[in-house]
């Protein structure tokens, strides 16, 4: 419809529909030119496997845009999608530009003035939505991202999937020239599909194409606030080029935008909450497992005020920083065997926290077993049963539960911690105080195990990760810290020697464990830190920088600092032991080639030199690092080169894990 | 200097009620080979993502219940059975273990005693 009104108004359209002629009719003319001249039948020169795309193609991909958006009759539709995007405070749009959306990208920095959103160059869509997705953790809101709504979307699914998985709200807009018998031809049309939206949808929380200026306005609300609203996740919109780039349509009515207002969380009901209660505070050993429990940093006193008041373990799976690392009654996760009840919280996988699977047995073949004890009593409280999906299995193994509340855990924190404060008998006060004093020698024992497992291999080459993890501390322990990433394992040291105590201090991994996460991730998160006056520190491994090496441009080009320590095994170490393992039960050797690993896991042969990757996209860099002695003195000097505003990366070869 | 403490730890290793001639360094060759160090860390030091958390290194299981259990393992370490993994190399790998340095006291770090 929008064609019908504007085509006889645009320019646009007129060039393009020469540029459609000469580029239909360009090649097979000059083939008939050349034989009608030919004074004798000559068989005509071979043709090459690929040709070279003809004048037009070629000109619709490469040259200067030969045509401008005219704003005859109105102003462009961008302009006012851009007065929509004002009104909800994203700070900023990281992007990889394409020409589908080229007027939206054209009315962001010129018309909106390049602020709110502050349009930040990205290499790569992936490196784009991982960015948002690690903004998100610190900042606790969206960021925009404009994708080329084929082409682009593809590159970008991983990492909307990574933020689906990981409950993190990313706006995502892909442009998408969709009038067949108007958009330009040649690679455009290549860049158009039907439904760009069908990508993702399996892993979004909604999507919508608009065909008005209005129905921009009130889906870009929509989508805000269904994105917004726990539990959060992506969204997306297939946004038509002719839509941005054309005149607003005068209907006769006068455009408005929506109001954004945010939506409460859903709560657990009210009876299921007592029941909750009744069952925890009459359990011997109730047990509180936590994923992604605490959004915010009211979860983490929510979480600790429950547990105080039940003094009952607290198993945080890592998900979010949900519980102080420094607090007596975080336990580790072979507590779920002497559990009566469990209480999980926006877990990912409840079969997994009560089930384990060996990879293993007579046949390489897996087995399952219980980690509980028969008669367990268990309690869920997950908004993520709100929005489960068919096709992509990321609600892992179905596991019957006892009381099941399908609410936002942090939201139902406050109506649990007074049930269960009314619930207690006061004949189970001394002995949940008791409780209590138990954990707190355990919390101690354990403190000094993991301090001694930490010094095996402490001088080793290449570098212990316990080493790494401790070197870096130091240098940063006095400063307002963030570790915004720690990819590629590090045995979970950070988490069980560090005192992470802020919600600040540890925000997660990736979610759908897309390896490529942690680089952009860590730059987005750093980018809100920067904001808000912290320090950002990563552990980089070296699989994940290599996906989408070109974010550490992005950061360096907007000096975005960030303390990046690679942990450098050189290899897709998970993918080292599969391969070994499959060897092993198939009673062969597996092949190494030249390398330490199974053949097509190792990155070595040639090594990567990170330190000069980064170096030649503007970051303060050294490398590599193979003797812990020169740790120290290395992480120092970046430290304060990340202090005055720049990104630092130390190459550091490390243990496998 | 490790490879030299290495040559001194070699030493026998009793086995199969037989007594072997164990080399530390050929272990350690072995022990990488054979890709024990992937999940055991090249010290043998372990982790809790990849070995649970068992430290090989300095063992205190006697070799033949080592070997039992390198041999005919169905949890999460996959078997290395003798055709893949010979007894000598095996023996070895357990001779490197016994060889690698010690920790370092706890207490004499200061990075873990902040």
């Amino acid at each position: 419809m929008a064609r019908e009104l504007s085509r006889t108004r645009l320019n646009r359209r007129k060039f393009m529909a020469g540029v459609a002629l000469a580029g239909a009719a360009g090649t097979p003319l000059a083939v008939q030119t050349a034989n009608a001249a030919a004074p004798a039948i000559e068989p005509p020169p071979p043709r090459p496997s690929a040709l070279p795309p003809n004048a037009a193609l070629a000109a619709a991909e490469t040259a200067p845009p030969q045509e401008i958006t005219q704003v005859e009759g109105g102003r462009p539709g961008s302009d006012f999608m851009v007065d929509v995007i004002k009104t909800l405070d994203i700070k900023y749009l990281p992007s990889n530009p394409a020409s589908s959306f080229r007027a939206l990208h054209e009315s962001l920095i010129d018309y909106g003035g390049n602020k709110q959103p502050e349009f930040l160059t990205c290499m790569h869509e992936e490196s784009a939505v991982g960015m948002a997705h690690g903004y998100f953790k610190i900042a606790g809101k969206p960021l925009l991202t404009l994708c080329h709504g084929t082409v682009g979307l593809q590159h970008a699914a991983m990492g909307i999937y990574n933020a689906w998985c990981d409950r993190v709200p990313v706006i995502v807009v892909g442009g998408n020239d969709m009038d067949a018998a108007h958009r330009p031809p040649g690679v455009p049309t290549f860049h158009s599909a039907q439904d760009i939206n069908a990508l993702v949808r399996d892993f979004t929380k909604w999507d919508d194409t608009p065909v008005s200026a209005q129905h921009f306005a009130q889906s870009f609300v929509r989508m805000y606030k269904i994105a917004t609203t726990p539990p959060y996740g992506p969204v997306m919109m297939s946004l038509d080029a002719g839509l941005q780039q054309e005149p607003i349509r005068d209907l006769g009515q006068k455009l408005y935008i929506p109001r954004f207002v945010p939506s409460s969380p859903p709560q657990g009901d009210s009876g299921a909450v007592k029941e909750a209660a009744r069952l925890l505070v009459n359990a011997e050993h109730p047990v509180i497992v936590v994923d992604r429990a605490a959004r915010t940093p009211d979860g983490i006193k929510l979480l600790v005020e429950l547990a105080d008041t039940l003094q009952a373990a607290v198993v945080d799976q890592g998900g979010r920083m949900n519980f102080p690392k420094t607090h007596y009654l975080n336990r580790p996760p072979n507590v779920i065997g002497q559990a009566d009840v469990i209480i999980g919280m926006e877990l990912s996988d409840f079969w997994g926290v009560v089930n384990g699977f060996v990879d293993n047995g007579s046949n390489g073949i897996g087995f399952n077993e219980t980690k509980i004890k028969a008669g367990t009593k268990l309690i869920s409280i997950s908004s993520v049963e709100l929005i489960t999906k068919s096709n992509y299995q990321d609600f892992q193994r179905f596991q019957v539960v006892d009381v099941s509340m399908p609410a936002d855990a942090e939201a139902t924190l406050p109506a649990l911690i007074e049930a269960v404060k009314s619930a207690i008998p006061n004949d189970r006060k001394a002995a949940i105080a008791q409780r209590g004093e138990t954990f707190r020698k355990a919390y101690a024992n354990g403190r000094e195990n993991v301090k001694k497992a930490a010094a095996i291999a402490w001088d080793a080459s290449p570098i212990s990760t316990a080493r790494l993890v401790m070197e870096t501390w130091a240098q940063i322990k006095d400063l307002d810290w963030s570790l915004v990433a720690s990819e590629g394992n590090v045995s979970n040291w950070p988490n069980r020697l560090w005192p992470m105590e802020k919600h600040h201090h540890w925000l997660g991994r990736s979610g759908g464990y897309g390896v490529g996460y942690g680089a952009p991730a860590s730059v987005g998160a750093a980018l809100a830190n920067r904001d808000l006056g912290r320090f950002s520190v990563s552990i980089q491994s070296d699989g994940d920088l290599m996906y989408a090496p070109g974010v550490l441009w992005t950061a360096a080009r907007h000096k975005i600092p960030l303390l990046a320590v690679m942990h450098n095994n050189r290899g897709y170490h998970q993918e080292v032991m599969h391969v070994q393992r499959l060897a092993n039960f198939r009673n062969r050797v597996a092949y190494l080639g030249n390398d330490l690993a199974p053949l097509g896991t190792g990155i070595q042969n040639p090594d990567i030199e990170y330190h000069k990757l980064a170096e030649s996209m503007g970051w303060w860099a050294k490398g590599p690092i193979k003797d812990p002695a020169d740790l120290a003195p290395a992480i120092k000097e970046a430290v304060a080169v990340v202090k005055s505003g720049q990104p630092a990366l130390l190459n550091v070869w490390t243990q496998p894990r | 200097m490790r490879n030299a403490f290495i040559l001194i730890a070699a030493g026998l290793v009793l086995g199969g009620g037989a007594a072997f001639a164990a080399s530390a360094e050929n272990g350690k060759k072995a022990f990488v080979a054979h890709g024990c160090w992937q999940c055991h860390g090249f010290e043998g030091q372990g982790s809790v993502a990849t070995s649970n958390g068992t430290v090989i290194a300095h063992t205190q299981l006697p070799f033949e219940a080592f070997e039992t259990f390198v041999r005919s393992t169905n949890r999460a370490m996959p078997p290395y059975r003798e055709a893949i993994l010979s007894k000598a190399d095996l023996t070895d790998i357990y001779a490197y273990l016994q060889s690698v340095p010690k920790p370092p006291a706890v207490a004499s770090l200061p990075l873990l005693n902040p």
